[in-house]
């Protein structure tokens, strides 16, 4: 029974991580760690990005088709790889994000509901 | 939506690279903020988390169904196949004799029936085989010719005969076969010589016209070593010069398999070897191969022998006399005819089903094997299963654990094949002839033991799928291994009951055809071959007319009589049980006055033999009188009969002495003596009559000298050798000893043991590997009733026949019903092995010690593992 909440969790996570990820990228390429304090900075530290999930998410996105990928040299030189929103993660992010709006108005109905 | 097919997989040290480059960032904003550079690291690699798990987590949506996997799979079913050494071993033994069974087979099948001799559009090549009821292709020259000019239906016929010759280069004498070719002979193969050139039909020129001799590639490489300056010497064949014209190419060895030819010359050049010209002779069909050739584009088999048939018709209307009637078919020229060709592939197909049979015990074998591992790791199945693995995981698994079994075991089978076929291609089974059989391993033979050894692989590996499939995980791990089904268990216990009976069938086979093989070498056949030598010289080969041969052969005998340590000295035109063939001729009652063969009185075997022979033979004279050298031609005819003649044309030996019968030809004959009987061609011949003629009156070209001494054979071979260069330097002479003449009656014999006991060692292996499985699962299955037997008390006998009783029984009833079938099969094996049968006590005492030794050895370990067994542990463990 354990094995199936924790599965599910996991799940919620990656969803509302690949929209972070999507959103931060509409202004432009980003590496990674620049994509993780974007998401941090912008939720007012509020979400909280564990480093080690964030690699495997970008992956994920990438060969989905939604962002692509070139290594590059970050703003202190350093080399880094960059990602990039395509056209299917522009798309995507439309989708997710309608979905999303839909689902936290929902959830902050029913919770406002039960305050009441 | 779709994963992109075709972009090249992200490699992981590109996102090991990324990982390294996130953290090098993330240090240098910490550092930004202040932190020095170690502790700043040291944050980085804490907001990541473990890298190990992000790159796990790349690894599996990168890997999904990768090589890596498979090699993970080898490794670990090597690890689990080193872990169980017996069973590894078991399995990888078993499967290497079922392969190299079939492999050996295949191989020789391969070369003698399936691949085309190497000459030219070998499909449309036929030979004539002249009647139905004899399998030879015998011919006359007349008929020969008959055939070439009057056939429609073939592009041409050429013909050949064997023959033997002595070659003679200065002071070496060595004997040669010679194929005796017509003109045609190279282009109706359509053979083009290699050096020089071949013979034509153009090259004959009448009889003893055009000395020319062809040599094979084999014989200009060994004797000349591939010296291209051979063209145009001569070489000496029975003392006749010959000039060498050219040379085969090197995969031509002629036209019949087992046969290598060495020089080829004309055919019309034969009377210069047989001393005999027998060209226009119809009635006499000498030629060793008739005819053969290539059939015209469009016409059919069935046309031609009826265009053959309608050419015999007229024959026998033309020459009556001479003729008997022609029932033509075409046949294959590589085994000459049905007469090889028949026997060898009924022989061949009875090993190939046989070697079919072992490779099928041998994957029921194998499946009860990987079955009884299955039950045994039903607990480790179960755990992986439980922990998450596929069903299909851990059939990939199993697969790759048979799959390893089978290629090493294949592996191995295939290379003691390789050995065995080129072990086979070098053997000379009769020393004098030049017979090999060519069946060194091509890629057909490659391609089948692997193909056998992985389809085996599978299936044997299919063999506990279902068991796997059914699991389930829970069951298991709280109640411990269930009970297998019965209806398989019933299956494989007959399979193996089937497995021992054959075994023990062919351990009785073996052991009677040894024995007989052995009774052999001490019997008496009317001849005493122990201390015998046999001298075979041919004075045709050096080169004597032939009325300067019996001076010649009294002086050969006179100076061996000489030698000291010769008790007694003989000679005879051939030897009985010899390699040579055997003559017979039919005889006639004095009163006799229809000579017809139909009208005989017997048909006897003929020796023609010399004073002296009998002694030197050691067939003991009953009756009568020797032979003396006083019957010479000038004196009345006389001769030595067996008892068997005696009785047959006489009614008994006392009957016989002094009467008088007649030969085909008339010539009246009187009885001198009797002798005792014996075996003169086969040892398991039914008794023939036969007769011995004076060599004086009877002159023959071939004559071999019987030699009686008790000498060390090897001294006396060479003291024998040295005698008769004293007197011809260039007379060929073979020396040995009648034993080893008699490899030829005693090859059926010896052949039969070995490939019995072959077959039966084959059988003993998988029948221990049948028992060892079956008593390794009945023991791994009932470990916990043993346990709780031990835990009640009770002794370790009895503990024994609960594990392996039913396996004991199964031992019991195989053997027997293969004891029973030995002794009913020994009609087929006493045709082969003289005297054979199983109804005798050591035979049967040694099939009984065989198997139990088998069952001993195969039952050792289970049962071992069955005594072991600790109850307090095993309760631990379940």
């Amino acid at each position: 029974m354990l094995t199936r909440t924790e599965k599910e969790r996991l799940e919620l996570m990656q969803g509302s991580l690949d929209l972070l990820i999507l959103r931060t990228l509409i202004f432009g390429p980003h590496h990674g760690q620049a994509i993780a304090h974007a998401i941090q900075d912008s939720s007012g530290k509020e979400l909280l990005v564990e480093h080690g999930a964030l690699y495997p998410a970008l992956q994920r996105l990438e060969e989905r088709g939604w962002i692509a990928a070139e290594w590059g040299t970050s703003s202190n030189n350093r080399r880094a790889r960059f990602y990039e929103l395509t056209r299917g993660g522009r798309a995507q992010l439309v989708r997710a994000t309608e979905k999303w709006k839909r689902f936290s108005a929902a959830m902050a109905r029913v919770l406002d509901a039960k305050e009441g | 939506m779709f994963p992109n097919w075709f972009r090249r997989k992200r490699s992981s040290a590109d996102f090991e690279a990324e990982i390294e480059a996130h953290l090098q960032l993330e240090a240098d904003a910490l550092a930004e903020q202040g932190i020095a550079g170690e502790q700043a690291r040291t944050a980085a690699h804490r907001a990541f988390g473990n890298p190990a798990r992000a790159k796990e987590r790349f690894w599996e949506s990168t890997h999904w169904v990768g090589l890596d996997s498979f090699w993970r799979d080898v490794r670990y079913a090597t690890r689990c196949l080193r872990k169980t050494p017996g069973f590894t071993l078991t399995a990888i033994i078993t499967l290497a004799v079922a392969i190299a069974a079939n492999a050996v087979v295949f191989g020789a099948l391969n070369a003698v029936i399936l691949r085309p001799l190497d000459v030219p559009q070998p499909q449309s090549l036929y030979a004539l085989q002249p009647r139905l009821n004899d399998t030879s292709l015998h011919m006359s020259y007349p008929d020969y010719l008959d055939f070439l000019r009057r056939n429609r239906s073939f592009q041409g016929l050429a013909a050949f005969n064997l023959t033997e010759a002595g070659v003679n280069s200065g002071t070496q004498a060595a004997e040669v076969w010679l194929t005796e070719v017509t003109g045609n002979y190279f282009d109706v193969l359509g053979i083009h010589p290699l050096l020089g050139r071949l013979l034509h039909a153009s090259d004959e020129h009448g009889v003893n016209g055009v000395p020319g001799v062809v040599l094979s590639y084999a014989y200009w490489h060994s004797r000349f070593r591939n010296d291209p300056g051979v063209i145009g010497r001569t070489l000496l064949l029975d003392r006749h010069p010959f000039t060498i014209i050219g040379v085969t190419p090197r995969g031509f060895r002629g036209t019949i398999m087992f046969f290598r030819s060495q020089l080829f010359v004309p055919l019309l050049d034969a009377p210069q070897f047989e001393g005999v010209n027998q060209f226009q002779a119809r009635a006499k069909p000498w030629l060793f191969f008739g005819a053969m050739g290539h059939l015209k584009p469009g016409v059919s088999r069935a046309a031609a022998v009826a265009d053959l048939n309608a050419i015999g018709a007229e024959l026998n209307k033309s020459y009556p006399r001479e003729e008997s009637p022609y029932s033509f078919s075409l046949k294959r020229p590589s085994l000459y005819g049905d007469f090889l060709g028949r026997p060898v592939r009924a022989f061949l197909g009875a090993l190939m089903l046989l070697a079919a049979l072992i490779l099928l015990a041998a994957c029921a074998n194998l499946g009860s094997l990987f079955a009884a591992r299955a039950s045994d790791r039903a607990r480790e199945v179960a755990m992986r299963l439980a922990l998450g693995a596929g069903r299909l995981r851990v059939m990939r698994q199993l697969f790759t654990e048979a799959l390893l079994v089978a290629l090493a075991g294949g592996g191995i089978g295939l290379g003691c094949s390789v050995m065995l076929l080129q072990l086979l291609s070098r053997w000379r089974p009769l020393p004098q002839f030049p017979i090999n059989l060519p069946v060194s391993p091509d890629a057909h033979v490659y391609e089948m033991a692997l193909g056998l050894a992985i389809l085996s692989g599978i299936l044997f590996a299919a063999a506990p799928i279902r068991k796997v499939l059914r699991t389930e995980p829970y069951a298991v791990v709280k109640a411990g291994v269930g009970e297998t089904r019965r209806a398989a268990s019933k299956i494989r216990q007959t399979l193996l009951a089937l497995q021992i009976a054959i075994c023990a069938l062919l351990i009785t086979a073996s052991l009677v055809a040894v024995r007989g093989l052995a009774r052999t070498v001490h019997g008496h056949f009317g001849i005493a071959p122990q201390n015998a030598m046999l001298v075979t010289t041919d004075l045709t080969m050096a080169g004597y007319p032939p009325a300067a041969m019996p001076a010649m052969q009294k002086r050969m005998l006179a100076a061996v009589h000489a030698m000291p340590g010769v008790q007694a000295v003989g000679l005879t035109d051939w030897v009985p049980l010899g390699n040579e063939g055997w003559k017979d001729e039919p005889v006639f009652r004095d009163s006799a006055a229809d000579r017809r063969t139909s009208q005989e009185a017997a048909d006897a075997t003929v020796l023609k033999i010399s004073p002296g022979y009998l002694r030197a033979a050691g067939t003991a004279l009953l009756a009568g009188r020797d032979l003396a050298w006083s019957d010479d031609a000038g004196a009345a005819r006389v001769a030595l009969v067996n008892q068997k003649f005696a009785r047959q044309l006489f009614g008994s030996t006392a009957a016989a002495m002094g009467q008088h019968y007649r030969l085909q030809d008339g010539t009246r004959i009187e009885v001198a003596g009797v002798v005792e009987n014996g075996k003169y061609n086969s040892l398991t011949e039914t008794q023939e009559p036969a007769m011995f003629l004076p060599l004086l009156q009877w002159p023959s070209t071939s004559s071999v000298m019987v030699v009686r001494s008790a000498r060390n054979p090897q001294a006396l071979v060479r003291a024998l050798k040295q005698r008769l260069r004293q007197l011809d330097p260039g007379l060929p002479s073979l020396v040995q000893t009648w034993n080893q003449a008699m490899s030829g009656p005693l090859f059926a014999s010896r052949i039969a043991a070995s490939a019995l006991g072959l077959l039966g060692f084959m059988g003993a292996i998988l029948s221990l590997t049948g028992i060892f499985g079956l008593a390794a699962s009945a023991v791994g299955k009932r470990r916990r009733e043993l346990g709780i037997r031990m835990a009640l008390g009770a002794l370790p006998r009895q503990l024994l026949r609960a594990a392996l009783g039913p396996v004991l029984r199964l031992l019991a009833i195989g053997s027997t019903a293969g004891l029973v079938l030995g002794i009913l099969a020994a009609r087929v094996l006493g045709a082969v092995v003289y005297k054979a049968t199983p109804r005798d006590p050591l035979v049967m005492a040694g099939v009984v010690a065989a198997m139990a030794l088998i069952g001993s050895v195969a039952m050792w370990v289970p049962a071992r593992r069955a005594l072991e067994i600790r109850p307090a542990a095993l309760l631990r463990e379940d």
